[in-house]
C-alpha cells in the first residue's frame, strides 16, 4: 500500500489483503539494510487471522522514498505517522534489530497508540564496533558479508523462508546488496551509525505503558540474548528463547510467529 | 573470512542446507520418500496453503530432501534458493514459462545443447516463444537481437560442442542494459569451475545428471536465483509484479524483494507444469554432490593431460579445449575460467567417417553413450550417432566434422585413458587402408 507521510512517498506491505478501515493493527519494523519483506510470512498469517497489517518500508528502503531519516527518534515519528496516514490510532509495534528501537521509541512517544511493543533481536544499546563501522564505511560489501555470516546461526534451517528450497545466508545477502544499491549513498553505514548513536533507550523504557515481549535468539552474536537482560529488567517484559541466530524471522519463522501471537493475543 | 560462520566451498558442498534429523539424530540426509505431510491442524493447513507459514505440503512442490539438495545447490552457486526439477530440459523450461509467454522473445546463444536448441526453436516457438539465435562470440550481434519483447538471454557457460566460453560480464551487461536477465546453462563448468552469478549472471541451471551427481545413475536438473535482477525496475515482467489471479492476488515482487522468481516458478511452475525431482533423485545426486570438489578437480587434470596428448598426436586434426591456446577462447577462459575448462571437448580425427567408427570401436574404457559428466569416461562420435542424418557438408556448416570426436574424461587413471585412444587411434590408422 502506498502513502504520504511526512510529505514523502511511503510503502507498506499489507499481508496480501486490502487494507480494512478498522479492526486491530500490527505495525513491522524492519531492521538496517531490510525491507518488509523479512517480514512477509508473519504479516501473511497476521493478516489472515483477525488483524491489519502494516510492514513498513522505512525512507529509503525498498519502495519508500528517502532520504533516509537520522535517527531512531526521528524513525519513531515517521512510524507514528504513517500509523496517521493510514488511519490507525493504536497498533502492536513489532519491530527487529534497528526496527525494535524504533518500536520502543515510538511506544514511548505516543504510549496510548501502542497495544503492545515486541522487541526481536534487540538490544540495548546496540552498539556497533567501530571495527564494523569503519568497514562498512570504507567497504561496505565485505561489511555486509560479515553481518551476514554474524547473523545466521546454521546452515539448514528449516523449512526456510520464504519457503523450502530457499538459501538464507543467500537470501539475506542479496536483500542487504539490492537496499544498498538501491539507496543514495551508503545506507549501510547510515543505519549502523543510527544503531549506534541511540541513547534514549532508558528514558523510552520507563515511558512504556503497554505489554512489552522480548523475542531473543540464543545464538544471537549480533544482539546476544545476555545484551537484552537490563533491557527486560526496565520493560518488564516477557521473554520468548528461540534457538535461532540474529535473523529470526527467517531461521525460526514458526517461532517468532508464536511469540508474536502471544503478545497479539491472536 | 571462511570458518564456521561463513563456510567455503567445500564445506558447502558437504553441509549446506543439511542438519543431523531432529526426530532420529540421522546424520546423513534422510530419504523422505513420501508424497505428502501431515498437517498440525486445519489452521495449519490453511496457512501453509497460504503462504503464510513455510512448510511441505506435496512433494510436487517441495518435500524435505529435495530442499536439502535445493539449498546446497543455491549455496554451491551463490543463489538465494534454487527449485529441483526432473531435468535439465525441466529446469530450463521452467525458468522460460515463468518470465516469458506467448508474444515473448529469448535471444540465444547458437552453441547450445541440441535439446536446449530444439525445445527454443522449435517447440516454444509453437507457443508464441521466438528466440533469435546469435554467435556466442558476437558481442554485437547479442546487442542488436534484442527487442522491446525480448525476456531473456541465454547461452551456456561453455558452448556445445565447441567449448565456446560464453562472455559472461559482457553478455549479462548488454542484458541488464537492456533490462532483461542472463540465463546460464553451467552443466558443463558446475559452480567449482565457475559461479556465474559473480560474473554478473542473473539465473543459473544445470543438468544435475552430469557432474553435479556424477555417478550416471539419475537424470535430473536444477534452477538456481541470484536474488539480482530488479524484475520492477525492468518494466517487463508483470508475471512477477502484477496481481496473479492464480494465486489470490499475489505480486511476488511485494512477497520477496529478491525471491519473487523462485516464488512464481514454484508456486506456478512446479504446481501446474509438475516436471518436479523426486526425492529419491534428489537424495543421489546429494552423494555425489558432497564430493564434487574432489571429482571435478580429477576431471580437470585428467582432461588436461588427455588434452595435451591427443593435440601432440599425427592423427589428430585439433582439439577443441579452450585451456590450449589454439583455441578461440583461450584467453577469455584463462580469465573466465581459472580452474580449468572442465573434462568435456571435442577433438578431429584425420581421415574419414569411417576411421572415426573405427576409434570409437577400439575403445574400451571409454564407453560410447550419449552423456556427459559421468565419472567413467565417455565417447561418442557425432557424425555416425546424433548427426549422422547430416552429409559432411551440414556436419562443417555445424562445426562437426567427419572426425570430430566428443569425450568426457572421467575419473580413471588418466594413463590408462591415455593408453586406451593411442590403441584406439592406432586402430583408426589402420581403418585408412
Amino acid at each position: 500500500m502506498k502513502l504520504e507521510v511526512q510529505g514523502r512517498a511511503a510503502y507498506a506491505y499489507t499481508g496480501g489483503k486490502a487494507f480494512a478501515v478498522d479492526g486491530p493493527c500490527v505495525v513491522f519494523i524492519h531492521g538496517a539494510l531490510n525491507d518488509h519483506s523479512v517480514w512477509t510470512l508473519l504479516a501473511r498469517w497476521v493478516a489472515h487471522h483477525g488483524h491489519r497489517v502494516l510492514a513498513v518500508d522505512q525512507p529509503g528502503h525498498g519502495r519508500s522514498e528517502g532520504p533516509p531519516l537520522a535517527s531512531v527518534e526521528a524513525l519513531a515519528d515517521w512510524v507514528l505517522a504513517l500509523m496517521e496516514a493510514a488511519g490507525v490510532d493504536r497498533a502492536h509495534l513489532v519491530g527487529h534489530s534497528m526496527g525494535s528501537l524504533i518500536a520502543l521509541e515510538a511506544a514511548a512517544r505516543a504510549p496510548a497508540r501502542a497495544s503492545s511493543l515486541v522487541m526481536a533481536g534487540t538490544a540495548y544499546p546496540m552498539k556497533v564496533s567501530e571495527a564494523l563501522l569503519a568497514t562498512a564505511r570504507d567497504d561496505p560489501a565485505r561489511a555486509i558479508a560479515m553481518v551476514n555470516a554474524f547473523s545466521h546461526s546454521s546452515l539448514a534451517s528449516k523449512p526456510s523462508y520464504p519457503g523450502p528450497g530457499a538459501w538464507l545466508r543467500g537470501g539475506s545477502s542479496a536483500l542487504m546488496h539490492r537496499i544498498q544499491s538501491d539507496a543514495d549513498g551508503n545506507l549501510f553505514e547510515h543505519d549502523f551509525r543510527i544503531c549506534d548513536a541511540y541513547a534514549g533507550g532508558v528514558e523510552a523504557a520507563e515511558r512504556v505503558t503497554c505489554p512489552t515481549h522480548l523475542v531473543v535468539g540464543t545464538r544471537d552474536v549480533m544482539t546476544p540474548a545476555k545484551a537484552t537482560k537490563e533491557l527486560a529488567g526496565m520493560l518488564n517484559a516477557a521473554v520468548t528463547r528461540i534457538v535461532s541466530g540474529h535473523a529470526l524471522m527467517q531461521e525460526a519463522p514458526d517461532a517468532v510467529l508464536n511469540a508474536i501471537r502471544q503478545a497479539i493475543k491472536a | 573470512m571462511p570458518g564456521p560462520s561463513d563456510p567455503s566451498f567445500d564445506t558447502l558442498a558437504l553441509h549446506a542446507g543439511a542438519a543431523p534429523d531432529p526426530a532420529t539424530g540421522a546424520r546423513a540426509t534422510p530419504l523422505h520418500l513420501s508424497t505428502s505431510f501431515v498437517f498440525e491442524s486445519s489452521e495449519h493447513a490453511a496457512s501453509l496453503f497460504n503462504m503464510e507459514r513455510a512448510g511441505h505440503v506435496y512433494s510436487r512442490i517441495s518435500n524435505p530432501t529435495t530442499a536439502v539438495f535445493e539449498e546446497r545447490v543455491a549455496a554451491l552457486e551463490g543463489g538465494i534458493g534454487a527449485i529441483a526439477t526432473a531435468s535439465g530440459q525441466a529446469a530450463l523450461h521452467l525458468a522460460i514459462v515463468t518470465i516469458a509467454g506467448a508474444g515473448s522473445h529469448i535471444v540465444a546463444s547458437s552453441a547450445l545443447y541440441g535439446g536446449s536448441h530444439n525445445l527454443l526453436a522449435y517447440t516454444l516457438s509453437r507457443f508464441g516463444i521466438e528466440t533469435t539465435f546469435v554467435r556466442p562470440r558476437d558481442i554485437d550481434g547479442w546487442r542488436a537481437a534484442i527487442r522491446p519483447n525480448t525476456r531473456l538471454l541465454l547461452g551456456e557457460s561453455l558452448g556445445n560442442p565447441g567449448l565456446d566460453v560464453l562472455d559472461i560480464p559482457r553478455v549479462s551487461a548488454i542484458a541488464h542494459e537492456a533490462g532483461v536477465p542472463l540465463l546460464v546453462d553451467a552443466t558443463f563448468t558446475t559452480p567449482w569451475l565457475q559461479q556465474p552469478f559473480k560474473l554478473g549472471a542473473d539465473l543459473v541451471f544445470h543438468s544435475a545428471t552430469k557432474f553435479l551427481s556424477g555417478h550416471g545413475t539419475v537424470v535430473g536438473g536444477v534452477l538456481v536465483d541470484s536474488g539480482r535482477f530488479d524484475w520492477e525496475r525492468s518494466g517487463r515482467f508483470p508475471e512477477l509484479t502484477a496481481p496473479y489471479a492464480g494465486f489470490h492476488d499475489m505480486v511476488f515482487t511485494e512477497e520477496s524483494t529478491v525471491g519473487a522468481f523462485l516464488l512464481r516458478a514454484r508456486r506456478e511452475g512446479l504446481r501446474d507444469f509438475g516436471a518436479c525431482m523426486s526425492p529419491h533423485t534428489a537424495w543421489l545426486i546429494l552423494q555425489g554432490l558432497e564430493t564434487l570438489p574432489l571429482r571435478m578437480e580429477r576431471h580437470v587434470a585428467n582432461a588436461r593431460k588427455v588434452a595435451r596428448f591427443l593435440a601432440s598426436h599425427p592423427l589428430v586434426a585439433q582439439v577443441g579445449y579452450p585451456e590450449l591456446e589454439s583455441h578461440p577462447d583461450h584467453a577469455l577462459a584463462q580469465a573466465l575460467l581459472p580452474r580449468g575448462c572442465g573434462s568435456v571437448f571435442s577433438f578431429d580425427l584425420r581421415g574419414s567417417r569411417a576411421q572415426g567408427v573405427a576409434f570409437i570401436e577400439a575403445l574400451q574404457l571409454f564407453s560410447h553413450l550419449a552423456n556427459v559428466g559421468d565419472c567413467r569416461s565417455l565417447v561418442i562420435h557425432p557424425a555416425s550417432t546424433t548427426h549422422f542424418r547430416m552429409d559432411d557438408a551440414a556436419l562443417a556448416a555445424a562445426g562437426i566434422g567427419a572426425g570430430t570426436i566428443r569425450l568426457s574424461i572421467g575419473l580413471e587413471d588418466a594413463d590408462d585413458l591415455i593408453a586406451d585412444l593411442k590403441a584406439a587411434l592406432k586402430a583408426a590408422e589402420r581403418a585408412a587402408a
